[in-house]
């Protein structure tokens, strides 16, 4: 334990000491969070200046090995770090694909030479990763994907198109889902390849979304070069390595609720808005409304917490992060209708200063998307009756 | 605190598992309800509790107890929800115990405390007045004996004490001073739901002036209605400081609500596990029910809250066990505890009503029959949930203690 509180002690100084003060304020908008990445616009100074310090100690991916300039830490160490992160209100230096997604894929599956050529880049954030899994017609049924990649001698040639690629035309490389033998069983000719999006034959064009955003693409790939080292894992294997970054990206996608220490809770939105009457919300449908939500809120926080806990202690059932998915997005939608609850019309305004440019509804909207992206709702709870209840399949 | 178990918990939960489903299962509950049993629960399978230590397990070392804490008592509960098991355990080693460990002066300690770990003391609570729980709600005074006297007189009475009918000694809270209110508008001179002024007290069920109704309630576990008329109890029966009774029955029913929930757990991991189990086995149109989509939405959406109630109860019970470590007071009770302890509750209540609603439906006609066992669960999912306050009040506790 000694050690333990050392290295708390010694973060907490060293996070008080490098962690701007700007970095530790709420996210507002899209560039708060440092996406990285080539053609990253720094929104400040501050924010390069987190990373970089970040960076520099691998904290940007605390528990990856150090000898790939991860941050080396144990699974308690990460876990204190995250607490004092937390703590202090800092915002995550870096959020990406490339360190939810695809390094864990490629520190678990990827040739050294991949191992050595990438996973720097993305602790460093120089690299904006895009995922290229789904098509206009495979979505769901994922492992129907048809883009082909065809095998020539000492290259590949890929030929198809995936859609709601998100950041597509932001991103700087895709890691994306092809299909190199269209012989056999659906699941059984799929591979993973990566390449640069400036590639040519790679082409996005942007789909605008309810939120009024446009985040996501439409990306073609008309006789696209890719290496033969850019292959992560075995040839034909490729389903295994999705499952596996699907799992990933399942818990990432669980935690998008999750708001920094200090952030407005939903009762102080609504004490705000609604106003107290004898230390009573004056709303009472509201007030159970929120006291119902913030309770499942902790719920969920609690069980991700004990999620790691029991993984920590070698106990658990496995199998949980589709639950985890499944609960945490249902739970964060409800918080933003209760949003739009507390504030009435206010937060569906859609344009002008007035409405912070349509804010509100635009988040709202977004997350709509959570229980969709990395798998639907339904698709966690066939997951969940199949692999964890042990109940038949109907497809 | 990691939100896991440690070894030795983790084999407590294990021996009471063994010992609850060979010993005590849900087969003698029903016994006991078919033959109108006198007790209502089993004094051997008592007996034999005690024996293993259980009255003790929240008893403090230096009054004979093993003092192993909230979370270890927890399991036990939890596991007494997939049994059933009607004993003494929950009024008397939990809420009693607790009553003398949060309000007990020395002397009652050194005398109570020990009787109850040998198995020859029980106790019942014996704070609400009407079918919901309202701690703040007592009419029930304690008025000054005579001029001469140091002794009080209790008058009043009690509802839905679980245990009421077999318990040696009743936990009551009283009004000790009135407030006398001038904008109320009825002749009574008090305000029954004043903060200040009530009292908690020890007092013989067989004494002069208690009268006990046994009453039947759907869960076939102990309930009574008490009266008290004239009842004469002297100065040291008072548990804890005059005026100050609220704070201690709070915290009581904080310690409650979380072994309640502990409870309701268990009762839905049964409920839900069994009902699994029924869609793996029953066939419908040629094939197994658990194939249709349909009904595994259901169940896994079950599985997920279920998933989610785990981990608030044992925060709970974690959260009970920090504060008695920190020898908090009850004056600085410690908002944090409440909070956790209604969150518990309030989430284990609504998830226990869904699984049992479910597992009945999915069960289909054989769900409804007496015969199957899922009605009783049912039955005492409601009833655990509505003592010491339902959903809703816990709900609204939750508010409160946040500060809306
Ligand atoms: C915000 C957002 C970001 C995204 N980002 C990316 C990205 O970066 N890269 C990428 O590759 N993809 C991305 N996606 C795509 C996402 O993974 C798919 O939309 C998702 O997997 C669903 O596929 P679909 O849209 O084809 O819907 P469909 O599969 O056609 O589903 C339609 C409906 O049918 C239901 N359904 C389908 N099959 C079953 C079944 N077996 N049982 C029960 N119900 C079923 C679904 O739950 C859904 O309700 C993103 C999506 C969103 C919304």
């Amino acid at each position: 334990m000694a050690n333990v509180n050392t290295f708390r002690e010694s973060t907490r100084a060293w996070l008080e000491a490098n962690c701007p003060p700007s970095m530790r304020q709420p996210i507002v908008d899209f560039e708060d969070r440092c996406w990285g990445g080539a053609k990253w616009k720094f929104v400040s100074e501050d924010q390069r200046r987190w990373l970089d310090v970040m960076a520099e100690r691998g904290w940007t991916a605390p528990d990856w090995p150090s000898e790939y300039g991860g941050g080396g830490l144990s699974k308690e160490e990460s876990k204190i770090l995250r607490e004092e992160l937390y703590r202090i209100d800092a915002r995550t230096p870096l959020f990406s694909m490339g360190l939810f997604m695809i390094g864990p894929a490629i520190l678990k599956y990827g040739s050294e030479a991949l191992k050595r050529q990438h996973i720097p880049d993305i602790v460093k954030g120089k690299i904006w990763w895009c995922q290229g899994y789904s098509e206009p017609n495979f979505g769901s049924d994922l492992a129907g994907l048809q883009a082909r990649c065809e095998d020539k001698d000492d290259h590949y040639i890929i030929n198809g198109q995936k859609v709601w690629t998100s950041y597509a035309d932001r991103a700087d490389w895709m890691f994306c889902l092809v299909r190199t033998d269209p012989d056999v069983v659906k699941h059984a000719g799929i591979s993973l390849v990566l390449f640069d999006m400036n590639t040519p034959g790679v082409s996005t064009k942007p789909i605008k979304l309810i939120s009024g955003k446009s985040p996501f693409c439409e990306t073609f790939l008309d006789d696209v070069r890719v290496e033969k080292n850019q292959l992560v894992g075995e040839l034909n294997k490729g389903w295994k390595l999705a499952s596996y970054l699907l799992t990933h990206e399942r818990e990432m996608i669980g935690n998008m609720g999750q708001a920094a220490a200090s952030a407005k809770t939903l009762h102080q939105h609504a004490t705000d808005v609604v106003g107290l009457e004898n230390g009573v919300l004056n709303d009472s449908a509201l007030r159970t409304d929120i006291a119902r939500w913030e309770i499942d809120s902790k719920a969920y926080e609690l069980t991700a917490e004990r999620i790691r806990d029991e993984t920590q202690a070698g106990q658990g059932t496995g199998a949980t992060s589709s639950m985890l998915k499944y609960t945490g997005t249902e739970i964060n939608k409800r918080r933003h209708e209760l949003m739009l609850g507390i504030y009435g019309q206010q937060a569906l305004g859609w344009e002008g200063d007035m409405f912070a440019g349509g804010t509100m509804a635009s988040q709202w909207l977004r997350t709509k998307g959570n229980s969709i992206e990395g798998g639907t709702s339904e698709i966690q709870l066939n997951i969940i009756s199949k692999r964890i209840l042990g109940l038949g399949a109907t497809g | 605190m990691a939100l896991v178990l440690n070894e030795e918990q983790q084999m407590l939960k294990e021996s009471a598992r063994g010992f609850l489903q060979e010993h005590a299962p849900l087969a003698q509950l029903r016994r006991l309800r078919d033959e109108r049993d006198a007790i209502g629960y089993s004094a051997e399978s008592w007996a034999q509790m005690v024996e293993l230590g259980w009255a003790g397990i929240l008893v403090p070392e230096a009054y004979g107890g093993l003092d192993f804490g909230h979370v270890g008592m927890g399991q036990i509960m939890e596991e007494n929800g997939r049994t059933l098991t009607a004993s003494p355990l929950f009024a008397t080693a939990i809420l009693g115990v607790s009553a003398l460990v949060l309000g007990g002066s020395d002397e009652q300690k050194k005398t109570l405390l020990p009787a109850i770990v040998e198995g020859s003391l029980t106790l019942a609570l014996a704070v609400d007045e009407g079918p919901k729980h309202k701690p703040a709600q007592v009419t029930m005074t304690a008025s000054k004996g005579g001029a001469e006297s140091n002794n009080l007189k209790l008058n009043g009475a009690k509802q839905f004490v679980a245990d009421g009918h077999v318990a040696d000694k009743l936990i009551v809270s009283a009004r000790t001073s009135m407030r006398s209110s001038a904008h109320s508008s009825t002749h009574s001179s008090a305000a029954p739901d004043d903060n200040d002024g009530i009292s908690v007290f020890l007092v013989d069920r067989d004494a002069e002036g208690v009268t006990v109704e046994r009453v039947m309630m759907a869960d076939s576990r102990n309930s009574a209605m008490v009266t008290f008329d004239n009842v004469v109890v002297p100065q040291g029966a008072m548990l804890g400081q005059a005026g100050k009774g609220l704070a201690l029955i709070e915290g009581l029913t904080d310690i409650g609500n979380a072994h309640l929930a502990a409870e309701l757990l268990g009762i839905s991991l049964e409920v839900f596990e069994r009902t699994v189990q029924y869609m793996q086995e029953r066939k419908q149109f040629g094939v197994l029910i658990g194939s249709y989509q349909g009904l595994q939405h259901r169940a896994a959406h079950l599985f997920s809250e279920i998933e989610l109630t785990k981990s608030v109860v044992i925060k709970a019970l974690q959260a009970l066990d920090e504060k008695l470590l920190d020898k908090k007071t009850l004056d600085e009770n410690s908002d944090a505890a409440s909070l956790l302890c209604s969150m518990a509750k309030a989430k284990a209540s609504e998830v226990a009503a869904l699984a049992t609603n479910e597992s009945v439906q999915l069960h289909g006609g054989i769900g409804m029959t007496d015969e199957y066992d899922m009605g009783f669960y049912m039955k005492r999912a409601r009833v655990a949930e509505h003592m010491l306050g339902d959903q809703r009040f816990h709900q609204r506790r939750f508010a409160a203690l946040s500060g809306y």
